[in-house]
């Protein structure tokens, strides 16, 4: 092991025990920050770790692939582990850290990747992609954007493309009598007329903040399009204070102001799945959330997407803005990685994991009877007589059809803005800062 | 209290000596002492003048760590924030660790029934709770709205003030028991000579509480209150869980601050810089508390001080 990697995991005891530390001293006060770092690359020979989230429709189908692959591998067997969205997004960082990371990661790619590439904890595979064209020829291309990290391949592509959806509550509009919103104005106008009805306008997971960003995402797109936020991720000095974004940000606390999302979502958290609970029990009207959504609506809110009383569009135009109103953001796949520093059978079980199990046709089923849109090639014709028919043609054509499908901010730009960016969209949203103070704070981190 | 407290100066000779002999009997901690509280600390401290993002290699920065934390404004309101938790939840436990203390230390049956239900939320992990809290208090599903009590379906971790109200109030249910505990022990060592004198110059039990009761618990009170102070530098899991330090930073303490700057912005050495703060402050509070205690707040004053 070289010294650096015995420095670093030195390290990670000493941030868990700073916590014991101080605890001493308190002598049975609280903990510190919750342990991390077990696990770790797979133990026995012949096998290979393998660490994905938790929650339906997707865990459950991660399971089955992974099942699949160890029937048909009797002797290169994956051991997968789970875990809940947000907590896995700083034990993967922290395990990577600490030469603790598992065979195959899974990730959002972007900047998230950008920090392992740097940090070289992941695999090249450019030259294996190259070597086993079948593999990648038969993935969505635009899936590989978030997959490359200057010129070359780090990922491999998988799940689903997953685009954010403004949803809808078809019984809520019928209480109002009012017709889904098809620009920014009818938003604001609607807002009034659920609010007096006591029906939340939107639903909101605002303790998870990513929840926020996907307005701003939008709000951005429609007013200027996607220039603006481009300026911000080519480093671009001063990107933030550019008039559409200022604008962009005024609007959304005018919307904010006029009451249009539920009392408390400053509280709610994305990951509980409240804000969609809100939703489907009728308490608000509409919600902009992942297209991943859709599947645990279905699981858990009774007849509610199977009755067809869920509606859902692409988000709206805004009235003279600049933006394609067929662009969208979101996720344009999910991504695999290798560990640079699991052993070379273990990368061999992983490679092969990726070439036979990742995407089959009945993973591809899977994800199509959970409502999902897997990014491979010519699935639309196993569309027609599914259950999610509508949803899932509409998904498709979304994803196809965007001008620009942009990926998601916080995954696209680096850790440490993604964090400002995150701060300061909560902020916004209490509003406790101004746009232009957004804008300034935002303009410091640009190029970190 | 507060005369209690500074009343302890006064007796203030510390009793050294009474060592030699024994000092091996202290090995075993000052070993995993050093080992899990003094090396760590000097490895963060090394860290703060670091760049390092948590997966790549360390490159030293000087003090770029420190200058970036010292000017950050998200540092005096971190500061702010923890210590306005810690004020306002020694202010809630002392006064009321106290009273439930002193009438648990009788030895009539029912209470000690009530002390083991007092003692129930100490068995509780910090985690479970705050998640509990979080259904309980939420605005569309939790307590109030479900009861339909107006004045319970309030945005509790929605707006500034009250959610800072709610962390207090968690902390307090969740460690009153502990508090209370360590009061019911003291008390019942007061010799009950002392009562009895009171009793015969005319005392009644309110004035036996202030006269006799307070002031033989002054070497508690700065135990106890020692380890609010410096206990409540280090509440992470609960307010991470219930609110993670929002809505906004308004309950952002420098705990949380340490944790979001190192693992999700990836910025160790200003996190590790923010670590050795938290520690600095936490060394002062206890210095200034043995301080106020009197010098030697591990000396016995039974019978009489």
């Amino acid at each position: 092991m070289d010294p650096i990697t015995t420095s670093r995991r030195t390290f990670l005891g000493i941030t868990l025990a700073t916590g014991a530390g101080v605890g001493l001293a308190a002598c049975g006060g609280t903990s510190g920050p919750q342990s991390s770092g077990t696990g770790g690359a797979g133990a026995a020979t012949g096998s290979a770790s393998y660490w994905y989230l938790t929650g339906p429709p997707g865990e459950g189908i991660r399971t089955n692939t992974v099942k699949r692959f160890n029937a048909a591998n009797p002797k290169t067997q994956i051991k997968g582990t789970t875990f809940q969205n947000d907590a896995y997004k700083t034990k993967v960082k922290t395990a990577i850290g600490a030469g603790q990371a598992p065979t195959i990661i899974w990730g959002w790619g972007g900047g998230g990747l950008k920090s392992y590439v740097d940090a070289s904890q992941v695999e090249d595979l450019t030259d294996w992609f190259a070597k086993n064209p079948a593999v990648k020829d038969r993935l969505f291309p635009s899936s590989f954007g978030a997959a490359t990290v200057g010129g070359k391949i780090y990922a491999m592509p998988c799940e689903t493309v997953q685009p954010i959806v403004l949803y809808y509550n078809k019984t809520s509009f019928e209480k109002i009598g009012a017709q889904p919103p098809q620009s920014w104005g009818d938003i604001m106008d609607l807002v009034p007329k659920f609010n007096a009805k006591g029906i939340a306008p939107f639903s909101l997971g605002g303790q998870s903040r990513w929840t926020n960003m996907m307005w701003l995402e939008f709000l951005f797109d429609r007013i200027s399009g996607p220039g603006v936020f481009q300026a911000v991720f080519d480093g671009e000095k001063n990107a933030w204070s550019n008039p559409a974004s200022i604008q962009a940000l005024t609007e959304m606390q005018k919307l904010i102001k006029a009451n249009g999302f539920i009392k408390g979502f400053s509280s709610i958290t994305a990951d509980s799945n409240a804000d969609q609970a809100l939703l489907y029990t009728g308490k608000a009207a509409m919600m902009l959330h992942g297209s991943w959504t859709y599947g645990s609506m279905a699981t858990d809110g009774g007849d509610f997407v199977s009755g067809g009383h869920l509606g859902y569009m692409n988000f709206p135009a805004f009235d003279g803005g600049k933006g394609d109103p067929s662009d969208t953001v979101g996720n344009p796949g999910q991504y695999l990685s290798i560990s640079s520093k699991a052993t070379a059978a273990e990368k061999d079980i992983a490679k092969k994991f990726f070439a036979t199990a990742v995407l089959s046709d009945a993973e591809n089923k899977e994800w199509i009877g959970a409502g999902a849109i897997p990014i491979v090639k010519g699935t639309d014709s196993l569309l027609t007589g599914s259950k999610d028919e509508a949803w899932l043609k509409f998904l498709y054509g979304t994803s196809s059809g965007a001008k620009v499908f942009a990926q998601s901010w916080d995954q696209a730009m680096s850790p440490t803005a993604a964090e400002e960016l995150l701060n300061n969209i909560a902020k916004l949203f209490q509003m406790s800062i101004s746009p232009q103070q957004f804008a300034d704070n935002m303009n410091k981190v640009i190029g970190t | 209290v507060t005369a209690a407290v500074r009343g302890a100066s006064r007796t203030g000779t510390s009793r050294a000596g009474r060592t030699g002999s024994v000092t091996w009997m202290a090995l075993p901690a000052l070993v995993f002492f050093i080992a899990f509280g003094v090396v760590p600390l000097l490895g963060v401290m090394g860290l703060s003048f670091t760049r390092w993002d948590g997966i790549g290699a360390i490159h030293p920065a000087g003090f770029d760590s420190w200058q970036k934390v010292l000017v950050d404004p998200g540092l005096p309101h971190a500061l702010y924030v923890t210590f306005l938790v810690m004020i306002l939840s020694w202010l809630v436990q002392t006064p009321a660790s106290i009273l439930i203390g002193v009438f648990l230390a009788s030895h009539a049956r029912y209470r000690g029934v009530l002390a083991v239900l007092y003692f129930i939320p100490l068995l509780l992990s910090s985690a479970a709770i705050a998640v509990a809290y979080k259904a309980l208090l939420d605005p569309n599903f939790g307590l109030g709205a479900g009861l339909q009590i107006g004045f319970l379906s309030q945005d509790w971790l929605g707006e500034d003030k009250l959610a800072v109200g709610v962390v207090v109030f968690i902390v307090s249910w969740q460690f009153i028991p502990f508090h209370s505990l360590i009061y019911q022990g003291a008390v019942r060592q007061i010799p009950r000579s002392m009562y009895e004198a009171a009793e015969i110059d005319g005392a009644g039990r309110i004035r036996q509480f202030w006269n006799v009761t307070l002031p033989q618990l002054k070497y508690t009170i700065v135990t106890s209150s020692t380890l609010m102070v410096v206990g409540s530098l280090t509440f992470f899991d609960l307010i991470f869980v219930l609110t993670a330090g929002g809505p906004g930073d308004a309950t952002r303490v420098l705990a949380l601050d340490m944790y979001k700057t190192g693992f999700q912005a990836n910025l160790m050495g200003p996190a590790s810089a923010i670590a050795v703060i938290l520690v600095l402050v936490a060394f002062a509070l206890a210095i200034i508390l043995r301080r106020i205690g009197g010098g030697g707040a591990s000396d016995s004053q039974l019978e009489g001080a």
